[in-house]
């Protein structure tokens, strides 16, 4: 497939933004259970701002995707079926949530709603962090099944991509909690940068897995099946548009084996090891985060770049890109 | 339940492009047109079609065959592409199986081409809206045209007649009696897509010859007394036996 | 599932717009469709195939379906041109001037040549279809220098079938696939007979028929034979030859056929010391008056053991043997001559030459000669023949036939093409059920009638030519030669070096008239022919010398016109263009008096009608042609007083007559005062609109017993004399044994009462005037080092493109915007060269860099790319970085139009030495990768054209909708 820019930041942006509420939500359940000292409202409601700001950056970039962006809104119509309707849904709907979530703190409007047996006061906030945090992994799961449902996409096809969808947007998320708590809540830092790193490891196994089972796929159409034809040779000599068509520009990345292979190594530094490292490192020197940050987001780029260039379209078959 | 589908019999498909034109221009200005072109008169031209025909080589020379292969959207019976639209543009119509898209409300998200293992549909970059094979639903109901008009651009264009038009849930129908009895057979089956459309396979003529045919009596050599007679002189059992 | 579509695929896409369907005939190639033209609110919404005309039943082709996008092109002429005073010829510097200054330029220019030297004019024209009226305007203008295409297309075709049987593939006749089991194609890629040679393809294969392709390359029509038969180029002389052996060695000859409808049985005068040797021999029987071939030859009868007149009652000849006349003249029938000329090309020989196993041959002459033998067919159809001897039936045996280019456009065409004759001959397919049939006005004696003047006198200022332009020699009196054999003609056609020129030899005008060999031209008037480029051998050259001066600075060719309708490359090269109107916006007919579009069961002619108003000052040549008559006062057009006879065009068409009174004009249908007759009579005023009501053809169809046996159908025959479709009624015997050709080669032996060949050319018209068939290797082959050029390199037409035409076509020039040059794989291979790698193809004649592409569908010794699909860059409204001038080329950049220097220093035409035919697929070529380095682009490459006055700026977006909803 042809990696389109629009699609690589949508679903970076996004992930980094549900990521960075994981991470902020996450602190507040800890907080609640008096795990972790609370932090000031405006932690969390600056936060929120932050991840909004990511996911509205992905909305804007799912816009350029779009040939009739004024038209978007139809969008929604298919949630039975569509995966990409239900994203749409979703995506609204966890950044309104997030929005309130984020307003609730910022306005201090934050009533206690329910009072557990324990005595644990249940806030407006932690209800709308909830539902915020479900819809996170809905969003999560809808903007994976977009890919991981097309059966004949197998590099995509399978839990793995779900899996990683969540482990990459939640890593990306949790590095920029540590950058932004190393600004706002230094003494906040290491848990973000702990769980940056375990689940930053965890994306890294997780890719691992995908990249290695995508390795081993076997085409389950081959040329053959394609036409019909029951010949171990058969060769396209013209596929009816010389000039290229929509089939070749769309499924095809056009670039190299060569570029396609160093793209691999890249990524996976780029967005683990080095993270890693940094990440670790950060935990002294908190400047080095913000590096941790930057670094493992090209990296995301590079690996949803490989991403759809990896997966092979079996309507290439049709298209051999010669005459 | 009606399923509308073309056959397409590479048997006698030379490849000529006429069912590729032949739609693009009764489509560019039909209900679904313009199909865009860009860069019509300059590098690589390129633009909008519903209908290509590719050229594969099969085996190795001399023993190789030349094989045209022309594709648009299969109107699959089961189709993937439909399902993933997020907005419904993309549908089935229930009465007669056609997969169509709704112009106007197709957000150009290009989804359902991905969903299509087959590569039919084609982004209208300049409309930015979804377009493929509609099996000209604009001809096939139009009560002004004639009857035998009726059909689809290309089927009424193909030369030789290698596409055929119909009902492939009608057992009756043309196009069921040649998938049943010409080896009609989908493509990449292995998707459970049930493409609609259909590919009949080269059927081969030969003749046999027996050695005796070729000695008959009605020989015309023999007229003229051309038939090689051994010379009295040679050789014969006569020279050797003696019974 | 989904609620309602807001998008209504049944509403009418513009609202109240106003829809009419016009009825014409497509042009976009020369098959000549019947089309339905729907317009939306004026402009072009569909273009579909007529579902009741004869031709195309309804269907239609690429090209036919792409007809908007030629109408509508920015390529398009709008304007008269002339080349800006002061600019260099080929510059493509252009002003706009009137048609009114057009005609005077013209009428001036052209009424001193005739006044003086009307051989100064020549009008060549390309892949028109209105050769009548253009062979008309020049015989009446008075030059001899006149020709169409024909010359450098398929003349051996025409020649080398209608020299042996009376008709040929082509317009002229072909293979009755309806009726055919056993169809063999040679040579062809996407002939004339375009759709409907398709539509009786799948049908063919469909009822079972068995269809083998020859073929160097599976392409196309190939790709669906049942059996491919790749053969070396060239060669298929020697397989036709083998196979006829064979035939011939297993009795496999339809006897009946051979003795009663051929010269088979005729006895040959062997007396090598007569003037009459190599001539039938002809009893003392009186000529009959007006006799064009008298029955007055004989047979040896089996009977009698006699020579008695052939087709004598009773009578059988022998076909084989040697006999000696009374008078003591050695004699053998034609057919025992023809078994000694095959006798050593055995199938194993023409392994050899064609790469085709002996076993192949072997079999495909038994599949032909036990199809043709064993499942014949009898059809209850009771005919006359031309001896009065009644038949209940008529026989067919069901083996047929199509050659093209394949077989033509080789240098020893002629002679294969009457192999191929010959042996369709032998199986007994000529106009028979599922064999070879003739369409209307064919079949013709042998040769045709008309002839050229003879004589340099015929040209004559101020008057026209006394004979026609274009004819059929049929013994060296015909040439149109000077008193000292120098050719008359500026193409040197019908002259020594090619005597049976009979389409005329438009790829030599251009170097010859440069040349001034044999003499200068003043004027040279291109009619849709793009010389400068695809129908011009030697490129590059002929580009350089339509520019070349005198040393008094004039250009050596003075003054040339081109009448075009698109930006083609030949334009830039003119001092003045004539921008012709497409198909879609004049009258044109198919005539009869041309090349119609006849059918197996009779004649057909066609009309085109205006279905759109023309664009800008575009003006239809035909009325330019009328005007310009008119303005010289040529007696066709205008009275003794000089003035008009006809208004326009579509008067002309109805009201000429080709003599007064004689009732044949240009077209058959609906003559006579109130359209009542056919073939003749009256010009009928309402003609036009009776064509329009009808689908805007003529079908004639003949009585059944008139459709079959037609050489010898003495009802046909004198149907067709009747109606003056021929001048004669006398059987057409095939000429199994050519004693044309033998007239040629006795005069070349100084023998008989002809003229004789200059000294010079004796030995080259003793050598290829053979009256048998026989193999030699092309001209070009046989000049060529072998070794350094191993491969041969050949063209095909694309379904898909015609010639130059369709580059500009928005839609078509997606489908081949450029091309490339199919190498086998192991060929390329053995070449270092890999799929997709740019090479030089290089000839004696030179270089061309282009991509590569493996293919396991050629031959290993051939090279191929699609035809004329490479175009200069700009050409064509094209912007200069297009794929077809950067990535295309052109092979005619290593195709010479004349063959390697003669030891004599003659410079013979790369043609056949008989016809004349240009010799395309001679060529021999090398193939190697180019440096590294080498630009990614092809050569040679031109300076880019430029664009005319007139021409639009092409869009770079292009939404064509009709009737203007955007
Ligand atoms: N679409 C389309 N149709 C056209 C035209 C066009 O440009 N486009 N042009 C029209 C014109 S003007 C013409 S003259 C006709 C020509 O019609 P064709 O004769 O069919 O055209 P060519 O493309 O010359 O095809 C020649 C074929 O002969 C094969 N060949 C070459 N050399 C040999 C040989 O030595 N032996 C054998 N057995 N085969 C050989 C080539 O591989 C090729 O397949 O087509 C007409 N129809
Ligand atoms: N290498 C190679 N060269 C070949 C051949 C080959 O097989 N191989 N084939 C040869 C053969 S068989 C032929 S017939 C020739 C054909 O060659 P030509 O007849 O010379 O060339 P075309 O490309 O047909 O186009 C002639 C011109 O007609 C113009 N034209 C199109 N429509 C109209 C119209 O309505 N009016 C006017 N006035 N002009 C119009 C086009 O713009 C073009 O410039 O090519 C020959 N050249
Ligand atoms: S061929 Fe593709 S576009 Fe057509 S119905 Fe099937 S999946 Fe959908
Ligand atoms: S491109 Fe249009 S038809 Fe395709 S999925 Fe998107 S909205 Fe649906
Ligand atoms: S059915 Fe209509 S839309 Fe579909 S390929 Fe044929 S002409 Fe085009
Ligand atoms: S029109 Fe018919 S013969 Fe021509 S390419 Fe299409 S299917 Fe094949
Ligand atoms: S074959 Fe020629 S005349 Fe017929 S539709 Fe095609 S382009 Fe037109
Ligand atoms: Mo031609």
């Amino acid at each position: 497939m042809k990696p389109a820019f629009s699609v690589i930041f949508l679903t970076t942006l996004l992930g980094t933004g549900q990521g960075l509420f994981l991470a902020l939500f996450t602190h507040q359940s800890y907080a609640l259970f008096g795990l972790l000292p609370p932090q000031a409202d405006s932690f969390y409601g600056y936060g929120s701002a932050l991840a909004l700001l990511f996911l509205a950056g992905g909305l804007v970039a799912s816009f350029f995707h779009l040939g009739r962006p004024e038209r978007a809104w139809r969008s929604a119509a298919q949630w039975r079926t569509s995966w990409l309707s239900r994203e749409v849904i979703a995506l609204p709907a966890f950044m309104g949530i997030l929005f309130m979530y984020g307003a609730s703190h910022l306005s201090g409007l934050d009533p206690v709603l329910v009072t557990l047996p324990g005595g644990l006061n249940i806030n407006a906030t932690f209800i709308l962090g909830g539902i915020a945090t479900a819809l996170a992994f809905a969003l999560f799961v809808c903007t994976a099944m977009i890919y991981a449902c097309l059966r004949f996409l197998r590099e995509w096809h399978s839990p793995l991509t779900v899996i990683n969808y969540i482990l990459l947007g939640s890593a990306s998320g949790f590095t920029l909690a540590a950058v932004f708590s190393g600004i706002v809540a230094p003494s906040q830092t290491n848990f973000f940068g702990g769980w940056a790193i375990i689940i930053t490891l965890l994306a890294f196994a997780g890719r691992s897995a995908s990249l290695l089972r995508n390795a081993r796929l076997k085409p389950k159409s081959t040329m053959q099946t394609a036409i019909g034809i029951k010949h171990p040779h058969i060769v396209q000599m013209s596929q009816g548009a010389m000039g290229g068509s929509f089939n070749t520009r769309e499924f095809f990345h056009a670039k190299s084996a060569t570029f396609l292979r160093a793209i691999k190594p890249t990524f996976l530094l780029l967005a683990f090891v080095i993270p890693l490292v940094l990440l670790a490192l950060g935990m002294f020197t908190p400047a080095l985060l913000g590096v941790a940050f930057i670094l493992q987001y090209i990296g995301l780029l590079a690996e949803r770049w490989f991403f759809f260039a990896e997966a092979k379209h079996p309507q290439n078959l049709y298209y051999q890109w010669r005459s | 339940m009606t399923q509308l589908a073309l056959v397409i019999d590479l048997n006698v498909c030379v490849g000529c492009h006429a069912c590729v034109t032949s739609c693009k221009e009764w489509n560019t200005s039909g209900s679904a047109g313009p199909l865009c072109d860009e860069r019509p008169y300059q590098a690589d031209p390129t633009g909008t079609f519903f209908n290509r025909v590719q050229t594969f080589e099969v085996g190795h020379y001399p023993h190789s065959e030349t094989l045209h292969f022309p594709k648009s959207c299969l109107h699959c019976e089961d189709p993937p592409c439909v399902p993933v639209c997020p907005t419904g543009a993309s549908y089935k119509r229930e009465e007669d199986g056609i997969v169509l898209v709704d112009y106007d409300k197709c957000i150009g998200c290009k989804y359902c081409t991905w969903a299509c293992p087959y590569g039919a549909r084609e982004f209208d970059e300049k409309q930015k809206v979804m377009k493929k094979c509609t099996l000209c639903v604009d001809r096939i109901y139009d009560q002004s045209l004639a009857e035998i008009d009726r059909k689809p651009s290309c089927v009424k264009a193909c030369p030789t007649s290698a596409r055929l038009f119909g009902d492939i849930h009608d057992p009756e129908s043309a196009v069921s009696q040649a998938i049943r009895e010409d080896g009609g057979y989908a493509l990449m089956p292995e998707w459970g897509t049930h493409p609609a459309n259909h590919y009949l396979p080269r059927r081969k003529t030969k003749l046999n010859i027996h050695n005796d045919e070729l000695e008959r009596a009605d020989n015309p050599l023999k007229v003229d007394g051309q038939l090689p007679k051994p010379g009295k002189g040679e050789p014969s059992m006569d020279d050797v036996s003696a019974w | 599932m989904s609620s309602t579509p807001l998008h209504d695929p049944f509403a009418p896409p513009v609202a109240d717009a106003k829809t009419e369907v016009r009825n014409t005939t497509c042009y976009m190639c020369a098959c000549r469709c019947g089309i339905r033209v729907h317009l939306r609110n004026g402009e072009v919404r569909y273009i579909d195939g007529n579902p009741d005309h004869p031709l195309n039943n309804g269907v239609i082709c690429a090209k036919g379906s792409s007809g908007i996008m030629k109408q509508y092109s920015p390529a398009r002429l709008t304007r008269p041109l002339r080349r800006k005073p002061g600019s260099e010829r080929g510059a493509g510097k252009f002003e706009e001037i009137s048609w009114e200054e057009t005609f005077s330029i013209l009428a001036e220019r052209l009424g001193k040549i005739r006044a003086t030297d009307p051989k100064k004019f020549a009008l060549f024209t390309g892949r028109d279809q209105m050769q009548a009226l253009t062979g008309l305007f020049a015989r009446q203008f008075g030059t001899p220098n006149y020709a169409a295409h024909g010359g450098f297309c398929s003349v051996n075709m025409a020649a080398g079938m209608i020299y042996t049987i009376g008709g040929s593939f082509w317009e002229f006749g072909g293979p009755d696939l309806d009726r055919s089991k056993l169809f063999i194609m040679i040579g062809t890629a996407e002939d004339h007979h375009s759709n409907p040679l398709k539509i009786a393809l799948s049908k063919f294969k469909r009822e079972g028929g068995r269809f083998i392709s020859i073929n160097p390359v599976r392409t196309g029509y190939s790709a669906i034979a049942d059996e491919w038969v790749p053969i070396r180029p060239g060669t298929d002389g020697a397989l036709l030859l083998a196979i006829i052996h064979e035939i011939i060695a297993l009795g496999l000859y339809d006897r009946d056929f051979l003795v009663r409808y051929t010269n088979s049985g005729q006895l040959v005068n062997l007396d090598a010391e007569h003037d009459e040797f190599g001539m039938f021999v002809r009893t003392e029987v009186p000529e009959e008056e007006g006799c064009y071939d008298p029955q007055n030859k004989l047979w040896w009868d089996r009977n009698t053991g006699k020579a008695v007149v052939t087709h004598s009652e009773g009578a059988d000849p022998f076909l084989f043997g040697e006999f000696r006349l009374p008078d003591g003249t050695p004699v053998k029938p034609a057919f025992q001559l023809l078994q000694e000329r095959v006798k050593d090309y055995t199938p194993e020989w023409a392994e050899q030459i064609t790469g085709i196993p002996a076993e192949t041959i072997h079999r495909l002459a038994h599949e032909m000669g036990i199809t043709a033998r064993d499942q014949k067919i009898e059809l209850p159809i009771a005919w006359t023949d031309s001896w009065g001897k009644e038949h209940d039936t008529v026989t067919g045996n069901p083996v047929s036939f199509h050659a093209m280019r394949g077989l033509a456009a080789h240098s020893n065409g002629f002679q294969t093409i009457r192999a191929l004759s010959i042996l369709m001959t032998l199986l007994g397919t000529i106009d028979r059920p599922g064999g070879f049939r003739h369409k209307t006005p064919f079949p013709r004696p042998i040769p045709p009638c008309a002839r050229t003047p003879n004589d340099p006198r015929a040209v004559q200022p101020n008057t026209p030519l006394d004979g026609m332009a274009l004819g059929w020699p049929s013994d060296p009196d015909d040439l149109f030669v000077n008193p000292d054999g120098s050719p008359v003609r500026i193409d040197k056609a019908f002259s020594w070096e090619y005597p049976l020129s009979v389409h005329g030899m438009m790829h030599n005008v251009i170097t010859n008239a440069w040349r001034g060999d044999p003499y200068k031209i003043d004027t040279l008037l291109l009619f849709m022919a793009n010389m400068a480029w695809n129908s011009t051998m030697n490129t590059g050259e002929v580009r350089k010398m339509l520019t070349d001066k005198e040393e008094s600075g004039e250009h050596k060719i003075p003054f040339i016109v081109v009448c075009d309708a698109f930006h083609s490359e030949t334009t830039a090269f003119a001092d003045l263009i004539l921008p012709d109107t497409t198909y879609l916006e004049r009258h044109d007919v198919m005539s009869m008096l041309d090349r119609p579009i006849s059918e197996f069961d009779g004649p057909v002619d066609a009309v085109r009608i205006p279905v759109l108003p023309s664009t800008g000052e575009c003006k239809p040549f035909q009325e330019v042609l009328i005007e310009l008559g008119t303005r010289l006062k040529l007696p066709a057009f205008a009275t003794k007083e000089g003035q008009r006879k006809y208004r326009d065009y579509p008067d002309f068409i109805v009201n000429w007559e080709t003599e007064p009174g004689s009732g044949i004009g240009f077209l058959a249908g609906w003559r006579g005062k109130g359209g009542e007759k056919f073939l003749r009579g009256e010009p009928n005023p309402n003609q036009w609109e009776m064509y329009a009501q009808n689908n805007c053809v003529y079908h004639y169809k003949l009585p059944r017993s008139y459709q079959y046996m037609r050489n010898w159908n003495k009802g046909y025959l004198e149907w067709s004399q009747r109606n003056r479709i021929t001048r004669y009624a006398e059987p057409i015997l095939i000429h199994l044994y050519s004693e044309v050709l033998q007239k040629f080669r006795l005069a070349a032996q100084g023998r008989g009462i002809t003229r004789k060949p200059p000294a010079h050319l004796a030995k080259r018209i003793e050598t290829y005037f053979d009256p048998l068939p026989f193999y030699y290797e092309p001209l070009e082959t046989q000049a060529s080092d072998k070794h350094r050029y191993p491969l041969s390199a050949l063209t095909q037409r694309p379904m898909a493109m015609y010639h130059s035409w369709d580059s500009q076509n928005a839609w078509l020039r997606q489908i081949h915007a450029h091309n490339y040059l199919y190498v086998n794989s192991r060929t390329a291979q053995d070449a270092g060269i890999a799929d997709g790698d740019w090479i030089w193809v290089e000839s004696q004649w030179g270089k061309v860099r282009c991509m590569a592409r493996y293919s396991e569908s050629v031959e290993p010794g051939t090279v191929w790319t699609w035809n004329a699909i490479g175009k200069a860059a700009g050409a064509w409204n094209l912007s200069p970085d297009a794929n077809e001038s950067q990535k295309g080329f052109l092979l005619n950049h290593l195709i010479s139009e004349e063959l390697p220097d003669n030891p004599d220093g003659a410079r013979y035409s790369n043609s056949d030495p008989i016809t004349g035919q240009a010799a395309w697929y001679d060529v021999r070529v090398r193939i190697y990768k180019t440096e590294v380095g080498e630009p990614e682009q092809t050569s040679p490459q031109f300076e880019s054209m430029k664009r005319y006055p007139g021409m639009s700026e092409p869009p770079g977006w292009l939404a064509y909708f009709a009737g203007n909803k955007k």
